[in-house]
């Protein structure tokens, strides 16, 4: 059974961070754009901690943090601030991270599964990247003992983060794998990030433990167990199941031998596929949170959030539901077209076009689908060209097919006949014939609408 | 008079009728530092190359009868603004060698208004301190007596001024760390409503305390520098976009008519005699002259220093957790003691299971001491009160014992806890020591403030005391 | 009131020497026995203040402008190499 291992329930919690693609860091006017760019060369005073340099955030991503909000069903309360989580790292400059600590910008969201299942979404909040750390191993070759160094790099240093965190709803590494999916996309369709583990845009940290299903003490209830290991290091969808898995695993082996495992920060490990323990200070954990002095409230108004709301994009859930009424498709076809904005834009834009050419948004999704068109290398309107011409009424002028229709119709009086008596079966009756006369197969659905038009 | 001893405006007024140059006016001020420096350490780091060429530069503006409010003008620096190219330490070990690749707004303000920047001046390390005895660098000197400390934490400042270093010389004030050398020094030092000038490229103490602000010879000198210094900072998220007003138009108003109280907290059981009977002189002359004077009370002032303790404390360790040694500077273990103190004690604050307790706790009783402001201030335009309850002390007196230290900002640390502007003035001198008086008004008073003090400084003239009678 | 210093200290990231430890203890026990004071004062239903500009939604519009360049952010840096500032290793591995 999924979720249970040798009689324990699964309890998954996650914090996702979602890197925005602002222009600018959250702080200072810096391009937030690092990736691959000359170490270094992308800081200031403000992201660098310079003595005496001040933040002054960046509104356009504070409102994307609402719009992730709203789009994850959040309440925005209407006053938020930022605080200084302070511990000490390499990566941190100010000693400090300016994030946000009590009064988060969204609070009380969920997403729903396609099972129906609901994760709740506990927080959703603003704060700054870190620098990243480059670790190198140098052997040098004068000395015995090898001599090994961290590398800094700030250009990461600054640029928005949001935060995502969930309750600890997840019970399998397929659901987490399946909200991440989800929001993945929602990030991808609001537009304000490129959401790419592997680049860390989107960055994972599930924390999970077990818990013994017992008869006595059904593990229905709201117990948690009196432990969690957090997981870091996934840089890769591929890499999620894996992890959680083995961390199931391990978890369920210790507790097999009537021990607790331990409460800790782990890190995955590709090449095994395992985790293994990352030793932090025991002081790590005291954050010493207090409210940024350097940074005045945030508030909002009823309408400045009407306003963010106006301005939300179509979100997943919503398109696939108009697709499928919209459109008449089935359920599969409106997942598929709505995997992302792009897809599902451009099949509105190719129906919208079919029309005129008498094509069905079925047969625009089918062509689409089933060719599998690169949507960035052919236009909408170039592509119901294609369709039209791949139809083989292409092949057929629609003259000459009316002629051959009439002469049809000439030949077998008794055809007209019959249908005026009910018969509808005579259609197809026709539509035989014509393919018969023509030696080829041609789209139905225009040969019958030409059909009838004649009958009339 | 010695040209580095002239107000702002003299200078001003000699510069433009030729009868000196900016030049001049520079090697006058090098010329008291030369003699001097070495003994009072008012000066981290002399920046005289590039005075030299600001200096020419202003004279070069003159002859083409350019003007700007602070053309050819010297001025000191704390060592806490940063400077593009010139070493800024904080006066401590931790920076010894710390170059900015940046200007602090303030200090690019003073330049494109033409101010000649002389050099960095000492202070307690990080701005730590009531007397300039926290210098990792060593105190400074008062000039007044030499035995004493001069005040801080703006200690080099204020001397630069009273000892004719410079002609004005820019301070911060988290504490009293501006009003209370200011008092020691015979000098105007000027602490504007928190926001009032841009904390951009200023090493941060307690950020939502810390105040930049100045120190010069005549109120109408400190009113006309903050003409320059004022405004709404874009790289500074807490400075109001409240309108700047000609701080120097109503000086000459007088005080006829205005309510001015004072609070009968601040003359309790512990302020010196000689200091609270020059205060009530101060106070008959303005009653004198037209003032009414009302009898205030501001009940938790008794509770300041404790919050003030927690709130400062808090930040500073947070503040000083950039200084790990890797972008710039030297490792923590570099940190002085003072700054040891307070990065623990506002560790311990901020801490789980005692934030609450502590910080919690302050930021509440804050709430309780600003709202005694505003109560007062429905009453009355301005408040009259000593700025601190002794005068200067004895180099050395008080370094072992680190609350009497900070019990000597019980009359300075409640004015930036409500985050409101605060002028000293001189009043006068006990036993050949300099005392002055705080003068406190709503949020952004400052004209006010200024036209009060200015009443009484040019019916007293201390101003035109130095402390070499040059 | 009696604190921690060596925990407290490791906290802030201070090495402190022994004879500092027992010194600070003193000092910040007398400083904390002073804060108590605070205890006297009611302050249910007070609300917190942590600024005093009353200033709210202070932000700036998202435009990136030029930044230091590599050589003048890492001018101040003791240990470099490559455009990296360099430090101890931070991962046992």
């Amino acid at each position: 059974m999924k979720g249970i291992h040798m009689g324990y329930k699964t309890i998954i919690g996650l914090e996702v961070h979602v890197e925005l693609k602002t222009d600018s860091k959250m702080f200072c006017s810096c391009s937030a754009d690092y990736f691959g760019q000359e170490p270094n060369s992308h800081t200031c005073p403000v992201c660098l901690g310079l003595p005496g340099a001040l933040p002054v955030p960046n509104q356009k991503a504070i409102e994307w943090c609402v719009k992730i909000g709203l789009a994850l069903n959040c309440d925005i309360p209407m006053f938020s601030k930022f605080d200084r989580k302070n511990y000490f790292y390499p990566d941190l400059p100010k000693g400090y991270q300016i994030s946000q600590y009590d009064q988060p910008f969204c609070v009380n969201g969920h997403i729903t599964l396609e099972s129906g299942k609901k994760i709740g979404i506990t927080r959703v909040h603003m704060e700054e990247d870190t620098a990243k750390l480059l670790h190198q191993f140098e052997n040098q070759k004068s000395e015995t003992k090898n001599q090994n160094y961290s590398l800094i790099d700030f250009n990461r240093s600054g640029v928005p983060l949001v935060e995502i965190v969930t309750e600890p709803d997840f019970e399998t590494a397929d659901e987490v794998k399946e909200y991440l999916q989800k929001l993945q996309q929602i990030v991808r369709y609001l537009d304000v990030s490129n959401a790419d583990m592997e680049k860390g845009n989107m960055r994972l940290e599930p924390n999970i433990s077990l818990h013994k299903i017992t008869n006595r003490q059904p593990a229905t209830g709201n117990r948690l167990p009196p432990y969690k290991v957090e997981v870091k290091n996934i840089n890769s969808f591929a890499f999620v199941g894996k992890a959680i898995d083995y961390e199931i695993k391990r978890q369920a082996e210790i507790l097999e031998q009537g021990e607790t495992p331990l409460q800790e920060t782990r890190g995955f490990v590709e090449k095994t596929s395992s985790t293994v323990s990352q030793r932090i200070k025991e002081e790590a954990n005291d954050y010493r949170y207090f409210p940024e002095p350097d940074i005045p409230p945030v508030c909002w108004t009823e309408t400045q959030i009407l306003s963010l709301k106006s301005r939300m994009p179509e979100l997943p859930d919503k398109k696939i539901k108009r697709f499928e009424k919209e459109y008449s498709l089935p359920k599969a076809d409106s997942l598929t077209l709505t995997k992302d904005r792009e897809t599902a834009d451009y099949f509105e834009e190719a129906v919208s076009s079919g029309k005129n050419h008498n094509l069905t948004a079925k047969q625009v999704a089918n062509y689409l689908i089933n060719k599998k068109i690169n949507i960035t290398e052919i236009l909408p309107a170039k592509l119901i060209g294609e369709i039209v011409k791949s139809s083989k009424t292409n092949d057929v002028n629609p003259e000459e097919l009316k002629e051959i229709v009439r002469k049809i119709l000439k030949d077998n009086p008794q055809v007209t006949a019959d249908y005026k008596k009910g018969k509808g079966s005579v259609i197809q009756f026709i539509i035989g014939q014509v393919m018969y006369i023509l030696r080829k197969k041609i789209d139905t659905e225009v040969l019958r609408k030409l059909i009838l038009e004649e009958l009339k | 008079m010695k040209l580095s001893h002239l107000s702002i405006k003299q200078a001003k007024k000699g510069l433009k009728e030729k009868q000196f140059s900016s030049v001049d006016l520079l090697n006058s001020c090098f010329e008291e530092i030369k003699k001097r420096n070495t003994n009072l350490n008012v000066f981290l780091t002399l920046s005289e190359k590039e005075a030299t060429e600001q200096a020419k530069k202003a004279d070069k503006l003159i002859a083409n009868r350019q003007d700007l409010p602070l053309l050819g003008i010297p001025i000191a620096l704390k060592d806490l603004f940063s400077t593009k190219g010139i070493r800024t330490t904080a006066a401590s070990k931790v920076l010894d060698d710390y170059i900015p690749p940046y200007d602090a707004t303030v200090v690019k303000k003073l330049k494109n208004a033409g101010a000649v920047i002389v050099g960095k001046a000492n202070c307690d390390a990080w701005a730590h301190g009531s007397s300039g005895e926290n210098s990792d660098f060593g105190p400074t000197k008062n000039p007044w007596n030499e035995a004493y400390i001069p005040g801080g934490s703006s200690s080099g400042s204020a001397v630069s001024v009273t000892a004719g270093m410079a002609l004005a010389a820019t301070g911060t004030d988290t504490g009293g760390s501006i009003r209370l050398p200011a008092s020691f020094t015979n000098t105007v030092g000027i602490k504007p409503t928190y926001g009032r000038v841009s904390r951009y490229g200023i090493i941060a103490m307690a950020s939502s305390l810390d105040s930049i602000g100045h120190f010069t010879k005549t109120v109408e000198d400190s009113a006309s520098l903050l003409n320059v210094t004022a405004g709404k900072d874009e790289l500074d998220a807490t400075t109001p976009p409240v309108e700047v007003l000609d701080y120097a138009k109503d000086l000459n108003k007088g005080v006829k008519g205005l309510k001015i109280g004072i609070p009968k907290e601040y003359f309790i059981e512990g302020l010196d005699k000689k200091i609270k009977e020059e205060i009530e002189k101060a106070i008959k002359f303005y009653e004198k002259e037209g003032a009414q004077i009302i009898d205030i009370s501001l009940p938790n002032t008794e509770y300041a220093i404790a919050t003030y303790y927690i709130i400062q404390p808090a930040e500073v360790s947070s503040n000083l957790a950039r200084y790990d040694g890797i972008r710039f500077g030297n490792a923590r273990e570099t940190f002085g003691d003072e700054a040891k103190r307070r990065i623990m004690l506002g560790t311990f604050t901020l801490s789980v299971g005692y934030y609450d307790a502590y910080y919690k706790k302050a930021m509440r009783v804050r709430t309780l001491i600003k709202q005694d402001f505003d109560n007062a201030f429905e009453k009355v335009d301005a408040i009259i009160a000593p700025v601190s309850p002794t005068m200067p002390w004895k180099l050395g007196e008080k370094v072992n014992d680190p609350l009497k230290m900070y019990l000597s900002d019980v009359f300075a640390a409640p004015i930036n806890l409500a985050g409101i502007p605060g002028l000293s003035v001189p009043i006068g001198f006990i036993d050949g020591l300099p005392v002055g008086m705080q003068i406190l008004g709503p949020h952004f008073s400052e004209s006010l403030l200024f036209r009060i003090g200015q009443h009484y400084e040019i019916n007293h003239n201390w101003h035109e005391r130095n402390p070499y009678g040059l | 009131m009696k604190i921690n210093v060596s925990h407290i200290a490791k906290l802030a990231s201070l090495p402190l020497k022994e004879n500092e430890t027992k010194k600070y203890e003193s000092q910040l026990s007398a400083i904390l026995d002073y804060i108590e004071k605070l205890k006297e004062v009611k302050t249910e239903n007070i609300e917190e203040t942590s600024q005093t500009t009353g200033l709210e939604n202070v932000t700036r519009n998202d435009v990136a402008s030029p930044s230091l360049s590599q050589k003048d952010a890492m001018a101040n840096a003791k240990s470099q190499t490559n455009g990296f500032f360099k430090v101890k290793a931070i991962l046992e591995q």
